[in-house]
C-alpha cells in the first residue's frame, strides 16, 4: 500500500575511488532506480561539497544530497571562522559523527570523502553504520564488486592520470554491464593538490560497449561464437 | 525529537482476540494514501510546459474528477505533485507562506533554483515520516530558459529537461524518452516547437488514460513563460 513506494528511495549504483600518485581518481555511473522502475539516467553522484572537497553519493541519494551538503556548509563555516580549511580527515570525521548519531534509524549512505589539503590527497569511506576507513582504493554500491574485480587486476601506485582514467572508466562499464542497477553514463574527478578536475562529465556506457569490443576485435552484438567470414 | 512513523502505528493497531480469528496486516490504520494520478512537466528554450490530469482517486473509488495537481508557486515556477493529495496540500500551504515570507524579505520572489533547494529541505525535513508525494518542480532559470526539477519522496532531486511522476509515469516516460530524446527511435526527428510538444503531451496523457485506471477526466496544462502563464484543459476518458 502507501508503505512500499515510500521505501523505494533511489538505491543501486557503482562508484570507485582510488590514490594513485597524480592525486585521487573518482569514476561513478549515472543510474537511480526506484525499485526496479529506472527513475533517472543522468544523476550527479559526485557531489562538489568545495573546491578541495568532493563525495561520492550511494545508498539513498536523499540522504547523500542533504548531509553532503551539511557538510559543505559546516566546512564553509569553519574556514570563516578559523582562516583556514578543514582537513579531509575532520571533514570525514564530522560525517561520522552524524551518523553515528543516526545509527539505527534507517539512514542509507556508502559514500566517499575525497579531498586535498596541506597534508596531501586523501580518501575516505564513510557508511551509515558510522564505518570511517581510510585507503587507497574503494568502491561502493550495488556493482562495487565488478568494479573490484577490475580495479584490483590494474591498479599500481605508479600509473599516469591517463591510465588512471582509462582504468577507472573501464571499472565503471563492466560494472554497468553486469549490475542492472547501475548504468548510463560515467563521470570521472580528478583530484589533485590544487583541488579538483572534472576529466568526464558524462561517457555513455553504451558507446564504451562497443568501444571496447572493437578494442578486441569483436563486434559487441553478443554472437561473438559465430564465424564471421569477413 | 523525531518519531518514526512506525512507533506512531503501534497506538493504532488492534490486539489479535483470543479465538483463532487472524488479523489481516490490512486491518492496520495507515496515514498514507495514494490518491494517485500522473503529472509531468518538459522544459525548453523560453517556455517550461507543466501538465497534470484531474483525477483524484482512492483505491477503486473515483473522489473527483476536478483537482488541481498543479500549484503555481511564484510567477516563474509550478509544482506538479503526484501521490497523497494531502501532503500535497500541506506541502503546498507551507512553500506558498514561505515563499510570501522570503518575497517580503527580500523584495524580489525566489528564482527557480532558489525554490527547488527549499522544497528539497522541506522534504528531508520529514526524513522520517515522509510526504508522500512525488514532485516535480517546473520554472523559468535566470535566463528564461525552461528547467524542471524531479523529486523523491524525501527529497533527493536533480535537474532534468523532463520529468513524469505518479500512477502512470512508467507509461508515460518511455514516450517521452522515444519522442523528446530520440531514444531507440529509427527516424530520429526530434520535435523543435512548442506545438509539436504539446500535442506529444497531449497523447501521452491520452495513453495513460487508456492503460491507467487512476489517469483521466481531464487534463491540465499549464505553459509558463516570461510573458506569463497560459492555462488549457482538455477532456480525457471519464471511465
Amino acid at each position: 500500500m502507501g508503505g512500499n513506494k515510500l521505501n523505494n528511495f533511489k538505491h543501486g549504483t557503482t562508484t570507485l575511488g582510488f590514490v594513485f600518485k597524480e592525486g585521487i581518481l573518482l569514476a561513478v555511473d549515472s543510474r537511480a532506480s526506484m525499485g526496479s522502475f529506472l527513475s533517472s539516467e543522468q544523476v550527479r553522484k559526485v557531489i562538489e561539497i568545495n573546491e578541495y572537497l568532493l563525495g561520492t553519493m550511494a545508498g539513498g541519494a536523499a540522504d547523500c544530497q542533504y548531509w553532503l551538503a551539511y557538510l559543505a556548509n559546516h566546512c564553509r563555516t569553519y574556514e570563516l571562522k578559523n582562516g583556514s580549511k578543514l582537513s579531509v580527515a575532520a571533514a570525514s570525521k564530522f560525517l561520522q559523527g552524524i551518523l553515528i548519531g543516526y545509527k539505527n534509524s534507517g539512514l542509507s549512505m556508502g559514500c566517499m570523502i575525497a579531498g586535498t589539503d596541506l597534508s596531501g590527497q586523501h580518501l575516505y569511506y564513510i557508511d551509515n553504520d558510522g564505518m570511517r576507513l581510510k585507503g587507497d582504493i574503494f568502491s561502493v554500491g550495488s556493482g562495487s564488486t565488478y568494479a573490484y574485480g577490475v580495479l584490483d587486476n590494474h591498479y599500481r601506485y605508479d600509473l599516469s592520470l591517463n591510465e588512471a582514467v582509462e582504468l577507472g572508466v573501464r571499472a565503471i562499464y563492466h560494472a554497468t554491464h553486469r549490475d542492472t542497477a547501475s548504468g548510463g553514463v560515467v563521470r570521472v574527478y580528478h583530484i589533485h593538490q590544487n583541488g579538483w578536475t572534472k576529466v568526464h562529465d558524462g561517457i555513455d556506457v553504451v558507446d564504451l560497449h562497443y568501444k571496447f569490443a572493437q578494442q578486441k576485435g569483436l563486434v559487441g552484438d553478443g554472437d561473438e561464437a559465430k564465424q564471421r567470414l569477413f | 525529537m523525531y518519531i518514526p512513523v512506525n512507533d506512531m502505528l503501534k497506538h493504532f493497531k488492534q490486539d489479535a482476540p483470543a479465538m483463532a480469528n487472524i488479523t489481516h496486516k490490512s486491518d492496520q490504520w495507515s496515514p498514507y494514501h495514494d490518491n494517485s494520478g500522473t503529472v509531468l512537466a518538459v522544459g525548453i528554450p523560453g517556455a517550461v510546459i507543466v501538465a497534470g490530469d484531474t483525477r483524484l482517486s482512492n483505491g477503486y473509488n473515483i473522489l473527483s474528477r476536478d483537482a488541481t495537481k498543479l500549484s503555481q508557486l511564484t510567477d516563474k515556477c509550478v509544482l506538479a505533485t503526484a501521490g497523497q493529495y494531502a501532503d500535497f496540500i500541506a506541502l503546498r500551504k507551507f512553500l506558498q507562506q514561505r515563499l510570501q515570507l522570503y518575497e517580503f524579505q527580500n523584495e524580489v520572489q525566489a528564482s527557480t533554483e532558489t525554490v527547488a533547494h527549499l522544497l528539497s529541505r522541506e522534504l528531508y525535513s520529514r526524513r522520517f515520516f515522509p510526504y508522500y508525494t512525488f514532485n516535480l518542480l517546473a520554472g523559468l532559470d535566470e535566463n528564461n530558459h525552461g528547467v524542471v526539477y524531479g523529486y523523491d519522496a524525501i527529497g533527493s532531486y536533480d535537474q532534468m529537461t523532463y520529468g513524469v511522476q505518479g500512477s502512470g509515469q512508467e507509461l508515460v516516460v518511455a514516450v517521452l524518452d522515444n519522442q523528446l530524446k530520440g531514444y531507440n527511435k529509427i527516424n530520429k526527428t526530434i520535435p523543435q516547437t512548442r506545438e509539436e510538444i504539446l500535442d506529444i503531451i497531449l497523447d501521452c496523457f491520452s495513453c495513460a488514460a487508456e492503460r491507467d485506471i487512476h489517469t483521466g477526466d481531464n487534463v491540465e496544462i499549464l505553459i509558463i513563460t516570461a510573458a506569463g502563464t497560459e492555462r488549457i484543459v482538455k477532456p480525457l476518458r471519464k471511465d
